[in-house]
């Protein structure tokens, strides 16, 4: 049995401790937004944060996480108002989708530390996140409209 | 190719409905439950057609006949409907349709989503679906107030009659429903377009930013049990011996399955199925492939260029005449690897099989293939099988195979309740349906001043077609593409193929041959030129003479590159293609420094005709260039004794975003028919950039990938 916090709620969770928390996630909490790519940490489509940081989920097992704080796509906002969701609907930004929550992800943990990045910063912060269809172009242009969206004063 | 508009009647409508009442479907950004039971108390949706549902509470269902794979056909086909049909498309809920005869594709001979024609099979059969809705909706309406019906008009989702009175669709949509569609429907002009044609938002974002989106992987179902596939390493290989009791011991474990397919493993949850499958322990008869490598291969590919098997595809002029007769003349042979497909989302299907039913719920590019697929591994008709194809984590031509499909049925069927099975991204990589390894054989001449006067292309390669469709009458089909359209003016060509097996199963990837074809013709234009002593634009702009649409966009693609302009250690390369019915030019724009390659800019300029949703084509140009930066710079799938040796993205590499040129993009504005664009600006990348590579170094790369080749 392993407690952790996963979007705001408290939760206790019984599985197998090696269990990845992508697992725990998908097939034990329903929180199917969440995507397996390739479960060695190589393509980043099971990014979520956990303490606030963008961890991939798909090698970090469940004896790991108690009494930590994980966030996935479902919880990074209501209703789709997070800027970096607002800046990637604004330029339509997904093809597949099938990485996207995880470019969210990544992207909403770097404007979270850096809420002005350069192009050398997101180059270093999102170069974990494959992305087949190649949408990169249009996810840099959004990560620089969601820092312009950022209400100011919020930055940490 | 040709898209004929399909006369949406009211024969297929009945056909298809038929389908659809016995089944469920998928709402786009619904979970699969939602959508399960509809209350029948309430007054079901009318159907105006195979494509358009209107609900009496005016809500307005279109259905897609083409998987969505991030292409766009979520949005880019509703827009032709909803051009005619004269409705807010921000109303309007989208699902995938179900396999049906309405919605087959001509252009693919089945309900097909590939060679990039959705928008061309579209075109017309949607916005004539769309024109007959209104005018039905509009006679009902007519008839309800007793006026004629030129006296009414359509309005934002209902009907302006006189006096001021206005019915909505959903008022009048089962009236509408039971009306004979009108033949010759006038269809509005470019001019009259109010959607079509602008960069209208993708109606797939809002899911696909919350984790909302439903792929396949996603599907939930109740006592759904997961399952995972061991396959034997070695390509064609079988079980041999299996001891299962380490596995079996696994929590959570429910059964375990040998099939023909490999030994299926069904748990509770994924995570002890992967678990169980390692404790797994198999003995492989490897069968005939245990001795098969890459080196092989090759040389089996260049056996296959002597065999005499060679058949003609085209033959103009008198090319062995030319060869002899003129003074320059050039031979070289390129070579192409095998590809994998490497979708995000790794192949999976699930089923729930029941007494002679089967609901599928699979991301597939192939309805009718996964329907009979299915029916096939249940014992059932296919009729017993309803497909809801949920969102595809990618498709590139990988999920027009259906290789996936028959253990998960076998697993539900076995179990007794729905089954989702799921590949590894390791199985993924080396169970793959690979793009075919190719030599392409070539020689030209040109005369005293440097014109290309004769051109001779012998392919070798194994069919993908012979695979997928063994009663194929064209051995052609799919393998000369591209060089079977060359846009340049040469007096005498000549353009062959041998097909050459080589013990791999192959199929069709993005842009299928255009790729492998583009590439050796477009770097054998640059040698020529090179020969020639002419700028490689200025050569092929001579030998597009007549093709003013394939000039423009060399044109515009040598001014906006800055052609000739380049910085000091900046190297520019070009190609051109034909594809789609669409044309392509892009230009590369690369530095190298101590050997390494770095690419800065990719300029790309497309005439695809008529566009529905620019900020959609566009997409798919910039998806295009990506897709192909990484098959030029680093795509091979290599094998040894038998077995695919690249498992997963770190020896499968992708391009990353830090790794991203600069992109110019440019769509030249076109009042002609719409070509294809989900696959067209592939092809091109991998010769801009070894011609670019050239012109950096005089050195000629004439196989693929550009990694651990020597650039100095």
């Amino acid at each position: 049995m392993t407690t952790l916090t996963v979007n705001e709620k408290i939760l206790t969770v019984d599985a197998a401790p090696d269990t990845p928390l992508l697992w725990v996630l998908r097939d034990h909490l329903g929180l199917t937004g969440t995507k397996y790519g390739c479960g060695l940490a190589l393509c980043g489509a099971c990014t979520v944060h956990v303490d606030g940081v963008a961890t991939r989920s798909c090698v970090l097992p469940l004896r790991a996480l108690e009494g930590k704080t994980v966030t996935t796509i479902e919880g990074l906002a209501q209703a789709r108002s997070h800027p970096v969701q607002r800046a990637w609907l604004e330029l339509d930004v997904p093809q597949c989708g099938y990485c996207q929550s995880g470019q969210i992800m990544s992207a909403a943990a770097l404007l979270r530390s850096n809420p002005r990045p350069t192009d050398a910063q997101i180059d270093a912060a999102m170069s974990g996140n494959l992305c087949r269809c190649g949408t990169y172009a249009r996810i840099r242009r959004a990560i620089h409209r969601a820092a312009e969206l950022i209400p100011p004063g919020s930055e940490e | 190719m040709s898209a004929r508009p399909a006369d949406p009647s009211r024969r297929e409508f009945c056909r298809s409905t038929a389908v659809l009442g016995g089944g469920l479907v998928l709402a786009l950004t619904l979970p699969a439950r939602a959508s399960r039971s509809r209350p029948s108390a309430v007054r079901g949706p009318a159907e105006l057609n195979a494509w358009l549902r209107i609900g009496s509470d005016d809500s307005i269902t279109m259905l897609v006949d083409r998987s969505e794979m991030g292409q766009g056909v979520y949005t880019a086909l509703p827009m032709l409907i909803a051009e005619e049909l004269e409705v807010d498309l921000a109303r309007v809920a989208i699902v995938a349709a179900p396999v049906g005869p309405a919605y087959v594709n001509p252009g693919n001979g089945g309900q097909v989503t590939g060679t990039s024609n959705s928008v061309q099979d579209g075109y017309e059969k949607l916005r004539i679906a769309g024109a007959q809705a209104r005018h039905m909706l509009i006679a009902a309406a007519a008839a309800r107030w007793h006026v004629d019906a030129g006296q009414c008009r359509a309005d934002d989702g209902g009907v302006l009659g006189p006096k001021g009175r206005r019915l909505s669709y959903g008022q009048l949509a089962m009236d509408a429903a039971r009306l004979t569609p009108p033949k010759d429907v006038k269809l509005k002009s470019r001019t009259e377009f109010r959607l079509v044609g602008t960069p209208h938002p993708r109606l797939d974002t809002p899911g696909k930013v919350d984790g909302s989106a439903q792929f396949g992987i996603d599907v939930r179902l109740p006592g759904m049990l997961y399952a995972v596939l061991a396959q034997c390493p070695t390509l064609g290989g079988k079980v041999s011996h299996v001891d299962s009791s380490a596995a079996a011991a696994v929590s959570g474990v429910r059964r375990i399955l040998p099939t023909d397919g490999g030994i299926i493993i069904v748990a509770e949850h994924v995570w002890q199925a992967m678990s169980a499958r390692r404790a797994l322990k198999v003995e492989w008869d490897a069968g005939v492939h245990h001795a098969l490598d890459t080196a092989s291969i090759g040389a089996l590919l260049e056996h296959g260029e002597r065999t005499g098997h060679e058949l003609t595809a085209k033959n103009t002029g008198d090319v062995a005449a030319a060869l002899k007769r003129e003074p320059h003349v050039l031979a070289s042979v390129y070579e192409l690897p095998l590809l994998a497909h490497a979708t995000m989302e790794p192949m999976n299907c699930t089923a729930d099989v029941k007494a002679g039913h089967c609901d599928l719920y699979v991301g597939t590019q192939v309805q009718q293939a996964a329907q009979q697929a299915a029916a096939e591994a249940a014992g059932l008709k296919p009729e017993q099988v309803n497909v809801i194809t949920t969102l595809l984590g990618g498709g590139f031509g990988r999920r027009l195979e259906v290789d996936f499909i028959p253990a998960a049925v076998i697993a539900s069927k076995a179990m007794g309740v729905p089954v989702q099975l799921l590949w590894s991204r390791e199985d993924d990589m080396r169970h793959d349906i690979y793009r075919p390894p190719a030599r392409e054989s070539l020689a030209a001449a040109l005369d005293a001043q440097g014109k290309l006067t004769a051109l001779k292309l012998h392919i070798i390669s194994p069919s993908a077609t012979a695979r997928a469709a063994p009663s194929t009458t064209d051995p052609f089909d799919s393998v000369i593409e591209y060089a079977d359209k060359i846009p340049y003016a040469i007096p005498s060509y000549h353009l062959s193929y041998s097909r050459q097996e080589v013990g791999v199963d192959v199929g069709y990837m993005r842009s299928v041959s255009h790729a492998p074809n583009c590439f050796a013709i477009e770097c054998f234009m640059d040698e020529l030129s090179a020969l020639a002593r002419r700028d490689p634009i200025d050569f092929r702009l001579a030998l597009l003479e007549g093709k003013p649409r394939h000039r423009q966009v060399l044109e515009l693609a040598k001014r906006r590159s800055g052609w000739g302009l380049a910085k000091s250690g900046r190297f520019l390369g070009v190609a051109l293609l034909e594809g789609y019915d669409s044309k392509v030019a892009q230009v590369a724009e690369i530095s190298i420094a101590g050997g390494a390659l770095k690419v800065h800019k990719i300029t790309c300029v497309v005439d695809c005709g008529a566009v529905v949703n620019p900020r959609i084509v566009e997409s798919q140009i910039e998806s295009g260039i990506v897709f192909g930066l990484s098959a030029a710079l680093w795509g091979e799938i290599t094998l040894a004794e038998g077995q695919v040796r690249q498992g997963n993205f770190n020896d499968y590499r992708l391009l990353r975003l830090n790794e991203m040129p600069e992109l110019d993009v440019h769509l030249v504005a076109s009042a002609e028919a719409p070509g294809g664009i989900g696959e067209a600006a592939v092809p091109p990348v991998a010769p801009a950039l070894c011609n670019a590579v050239f012109a950096a170094t005089g050195k000629r790369i004439r196989r693929l990938p550009l990694a651990g080749q020597a650039l100095a």
